[in-house]
C-alpha cells in the first residue's frame, strides 16, 4: 500500500492466520479500506468517489432483479416493464430506483470528474487513475444508452435510431457498422436482444475497471484540496474510521436526495414519450436523449456546414467523440506542476468558465434544433474545445502560480515561515 | 509536441464551428399554430403533492365516465379488473364490472374463435379487434390506449383535463380540416376526437352535478390512478424512508464529529 506508516494487517487468531497465508483476501480488504492512509484534509468533494461506487451497486442490484422479470422481445418488452410496475412485488420501487439510479450515477460521476479537474487530480502521478476514469465514463454512457432502449418506448426506439444512425456518417464503413450494431438493417427485435445482453454485460466490465481505478489510486494515494504531496504520517489519517464515517455522512445525504426523486417525483428525469410504446411509423416531435447526454448531444448537433470536404454530420460525430476522448490526453495537455486550482489564479477562472459552458451546452442539448439554440451551441462547443485544447496548455505555460503551502499538516506558506523567526 | 497537435485540433474544430455560426441562415419562419396553441389550464387534484392520496369517490366517478363515455373508443389494456379494489369496490362489484366486457376466447367445444365475459384477472379490453379496425373506424387514427395517458403526455393531469374541457369555436380565419375539431390545448390545435363530454352526460350515483368540468376532473383522476396505481404505496414508503434516513443522518454527523475530534491540525471542513 501507498505509505509505509500504514498499519499492516495482523491476523488475530489461528484461523485468520491460516487464511492469510493461503489467500490474503482479508488483508487486501483491511489494507484497502481500513488501514489505508488518506490525506487528512479531504473536503466533501472527495465523497463523490464512494458515492459513484454506491450508485454502481444500486444499479447492479436493482438491474439484476429487473432482469428476472423483464422480457427482451419487441412484442412484450413494454408490457413486461408495466407488469413490473403493477404486478411484481415492489417492482415499482425497483424500477424507479434503477431509472433514477442511472441519473444519480451520472450526477455523482460528473461532480467527481469536475472535482478532479479543479484539484488537478489527473496530473502525475495519477494519470492512469484519470484515464481509467475516462474509460469508466465511456462504459457508463454506453450502458445507459443500451438500458434506455430496453423499455421499448418511443424515446427508446427513436433514440436507438438516432444514436446508431451516427455511425452512418462514416464513409463506406458507416452503414455496415450500423447494421452490425443493430443486428439488422433496422431497429427491431435483433437490436433489442443484443442491447439487453450488452446492458447486462457492461456493468460488470465497469465494476472490473473500477477495481483497476481504485487499485491505481492506492499506489500514490488520494490527491487533496491543496494538491501537494503527502510528506509524512502527520499529513494522513487511516481510512477507517475517519473516512468511512465521512463517506457514510455523504451516503446518507445522497440517499435522502435519491429517495426524494424515487418516492416523490420518479418520472421527473424521464421523458413522457417513453410511456408510449415504440412505434416505427410515428416519429416524436423532438427526439431528446436523457439529460446526462445533453452537452454531448449539443456538440453533435452544433456542426451545420460541410467544411474541408467533410460533411457536417461527420464533423458532429467526430467532435462528440473527440470531446470525451480528449480527456485521455489532459494529463499531458496541462503541463502545470501545480495541481490544485487554489494556487492557480488563471486556471481557476478557466475552470468556472468550463462549468458554465457545459451547463449552457446541456441547456442547448435539450432545446429544439432551432435558433437561437443552434448558434449558442456552436459558440459553446467551440469554447469547450478552446478550453481543453488551447487555453489549458497555454495557461499552464504562462501562468504564475501562487506559493504552495509547506505541507498538509502545516499549511503555512514558506514565506510566512521564514518571516516568523525574524520577529 | 502534443501541445502543437492540441492547438491544431482545437483550431480546426473551432473554425468549423465558427464558420457554421457565422454562415447566414434563413430566419426561422414563426409557426402560426404556435400562437394558437395554449399551455394547459391550472387545475388541482387531491393526489398531487407529497402527501396527496387518491380521492376514492372521485376515482369511482371517473371510472363511471370512462366506462360510459371513453370506453367506446379507448381501451385500458394494462389495467386489470382485480386492481379496481384500489377504488373501493368489493369482489362482487369487480366481478360484475368485469362481466360487462367481452374478451376474445376460444370455444371449448369447437376450437373456433369466440368471446366470453371478462373475469377479474382480465384487463380492460380494447373496443376494437385490432389496430386496423380501430384505424378504419376513426378516419385513419387509432384512439390511444388510456392506461398510461397521464404519464405519457407533457403536462400530465392538467393536459388531459385541458383537452377534455378545451373544445371551442375556431378563431376567425382558422380552417379546421374535415374530421377534426378545434382544441387549442391539443398539439397542432386540431384534434381528431369529437367533443366527448357535455353536461349531464352521465348520472353520478353520489349526486355530484355532472358538469363537463367535473366529469373531466374525475376521469383525469381515474386515468392518473390507472397509470400509477402504486402511487399511495410509494408515497407512504417514501415518508418512512425519509424519516429513517433523517435520523441516520443526525447520528452519522454526531459520530463523524466525535471520531474526528481527536485529529490534530487542519480538519477537512477547514479547507
Amino acid at each position: 500500500m501507498s505509505f509505509h506508516w500504514a498499519k499492516p494487517y495482523e491476523p488475530k487468531n489461528a484461523v485468520s492466520k491460516w487464511v492469510d497465508e493461503r489467500l490474503p483476501l482479508p488483508r487486501l480488504i483491511v489494507e484497502s479500506l481500513g488501514t489505508y492512509e488518506a490525506p487528512k484534509n479531504l473536503n466533501y468533494w472527495w465523497n463523490f468517489g464512494s458515492l459513484a461506487g454506491l450508485f454502481l451497486v444500486v444499479q447492479l442490484v436493482t438491474g439484476i432483479v429487473l432482469a428476472m422479470h423483464y422480457a427482451a422481445h419487441e412484442t412484450v418488452a413494454f408490457a413486461s416493464v408495466e407488469r413490473i410496475m403493477r404486478d411484481v412485488n415492489f417492482g415499482w420501487l425497483i424500477r424507479y430506483m434503477h431509472a433514477n439510479g442511472a441519473s444519480f450515477f451520472f450526477i455523482v460521476v460528473y461532480i467527481h470528474i469536475f472535482r478532479g479537474l479543479y484539484y488537478g487530480s489527473y496530473k502525475a502521478p495519477r494519470e492512469l487513475i484519470w484515464m481509467l476514469g475516462v474509460v469508466i465514463f465511456l462504459l457508463m454512457m454506453a450502458t445507459a444508452f443500451l438500458g434506455y432502449v430496453l423499455p421499448w418506448g418511443q424515446m427508446s426506439f427513436w433514440g436507438a435510431q438516432v444514436i446508431t444512425g451516427l455511425f452512418t456518417a462514416l464513409p463506406i464503413v458507416g452503414e455496415p457498422i450500423q447494421t452490425l450494431l443493430l443486428g439488422a438493417p433496422f431497429v427491431g427485435n435483433p437490436a433489442l436482444n443484443k442491447f439487453f445482453s450488452l446492458h447486462y454485460l457492461l456493468p460488470f466490465v465497469i465494476a472490473g475497471v473500477v477495481i483497476l481505478h481504485v487499485w491505481a489510486l492506492h499506489i500514490p494515494g488520494s490527491n487533496n484540496p491543496l494538491g501537494i504531496d503527502v510528506k509524512g504520517p502527520q499529513d494522513t489519517v487511516p481510512f477507517h474510521p475517519y473516512y468511512t464515517i465521512k463517506d457514510l455522512v455523504g451516503v446518507v445525504v445522497a440517499l435522502l436526495v435519491f429517495s426524494a426523486f424515487v418516492f416523490f417525483m420518479p418520472n421527473m428525469l424521464g421523458h413522457p414519450d417513453n410511456y408510449i410504446p415504440a412505434n416505427p411509423l410515428a416519429t416524436p416531435a423532438h427526439i431528446v436523449p436523457e439529460w446526462y447526454f445533453w452537452p454531448f448531444y449539443a456538440i453533435l448537433r452544433a456542426f451545420t456546414i460541410d467544411f474541408l470536404g467533410i460533411q457536417a454530420k461527420l464533423w458532429g460525430v467526430l467532435a462528440m467523440f473527440a470531446a470525451i476522448l480528449l480527456l485521455l490526453f489532459l494529463p499531458w495537455l496541462d503541463s502545470s506542476r501545480v495541481r490544485s486550482a487554489r494556487f492557480r489564479p488563471t486556471y481557476k477562472w478557466l475552470f468556472w468558465f468550463l462549468v458554465a459552458d457545459v451547463l449552457i451546452l446541456g441547456y442547448c442539448g435539450q432545446a429544439p434544433a432551432e435558433e437561437p439554440y443552434v448558434r449558442i451551441s456552436q459558440f459553446a462547443s467551440a469554447y469547450y474545445f478552446i478550453h481543453f485544447l488551447i487555453l489549458v496548455p497555454l495557461v499552464a505555460r504562462i501562468e504564475t502560480p501562487k506559493p504552495l503551502p509547506r505541507s498538509i499538516a502545516d499549511p503555512v506558506l514558506p514565506s510566512e515561515a521564514v518571516a516568523q523567526p525574524a520577529e | 509536441m502534443i501541445r502543437f497537435v492540441s492547438y491544431g485540433v482545437g483550431a480546426i474544430f473551432t473554425l468549423a464551428l465558427l464558420v457554421g455560426a457565422f454562415t447566414p441562415r434563413e430566419a426561422p419562419e414563426p409557426d402560426p399554430i404556435k400562437a394558437i396553441e395554449r399551455a394547459p389550464k391550472q387545475v388541482t387534484f387531491a393526489h398531487e403533492g407529497i402527501f396527496g392520496l387518491y380521492d376514492r369517490a372521485q376515482l369511482q366517478r371517473g371510472f363511471q365516465v370512462y366506462k360510459e363515455v371513453c370506453a367506446a373508443c379507448h381501451g385500458l389494456e394494462l389495467v386489470a379488473f382485480r386492481t379496481m379494489e384500489d377504488l373501493g369496490y368489493n369482489e362482487d362489484e369487480i366481478k360484475a364490472i368485469a362481466a360487462a366486457y367481452e374478451v376474445p376466447a376460444i370455444d371449448e367445444k369447437t376450437g373456433e374463435d369466440s368471446t366470453r365475459p371478462a373475469i377479474p384477472s382480465d384487463t380492460f379490453p380494447s373496443p376494437y379487434a385490432n389496430d386496423v379496425a380501430a384505424s378504419a373506424a376513426n378516419g385513419g387514427k387509432i384512439p390511444p390506449d388510456l392506461s398510461l395517458i397521464v404519464k405519457a403526455r407533457p403536462g400530465h393531469e392538467a393536459y388531459i383535463y385541458s383537452v377534455l374541457t378545451g373544445y371551442e369555436e375556431a378563431p376567425e380565419g382558422f380552417e379546421v380540416p374535415e374530421g377534426g375539431e378545434f382544441n387549442p390545448y391539443f398539439p397542432g390545435a386540431v384534434i381528431g376526437m369529437p367533443k366527448p363530454l357535455s353536461d349531464d352526460q352521465v348520472t353520478y350515483e353520489d349526486g355530484t352535478p355532472a358538469t363537463v368540468d367535473q366529469m373531466s376532473k374525475d376521469v383525469t383522476a381515474f386515468l392518473a390512478w390507472a397509470g400509477e396505481p402504486k402511487m399511495e404505496n410509494r408515497k407512504r414508503m417514501g415518508m418512512g424512508v425519509i424519516a429513517f434516513l433523517s435520523v441516520l443522518l443526525v447520528l452519522s454527523i454526531i459520530s463523524y464529529k466525535k471520531i474526528w475530534a481527536d485529529v490534530k491540525g487542519p480538519k477537512p471542513h477547514d479547507s
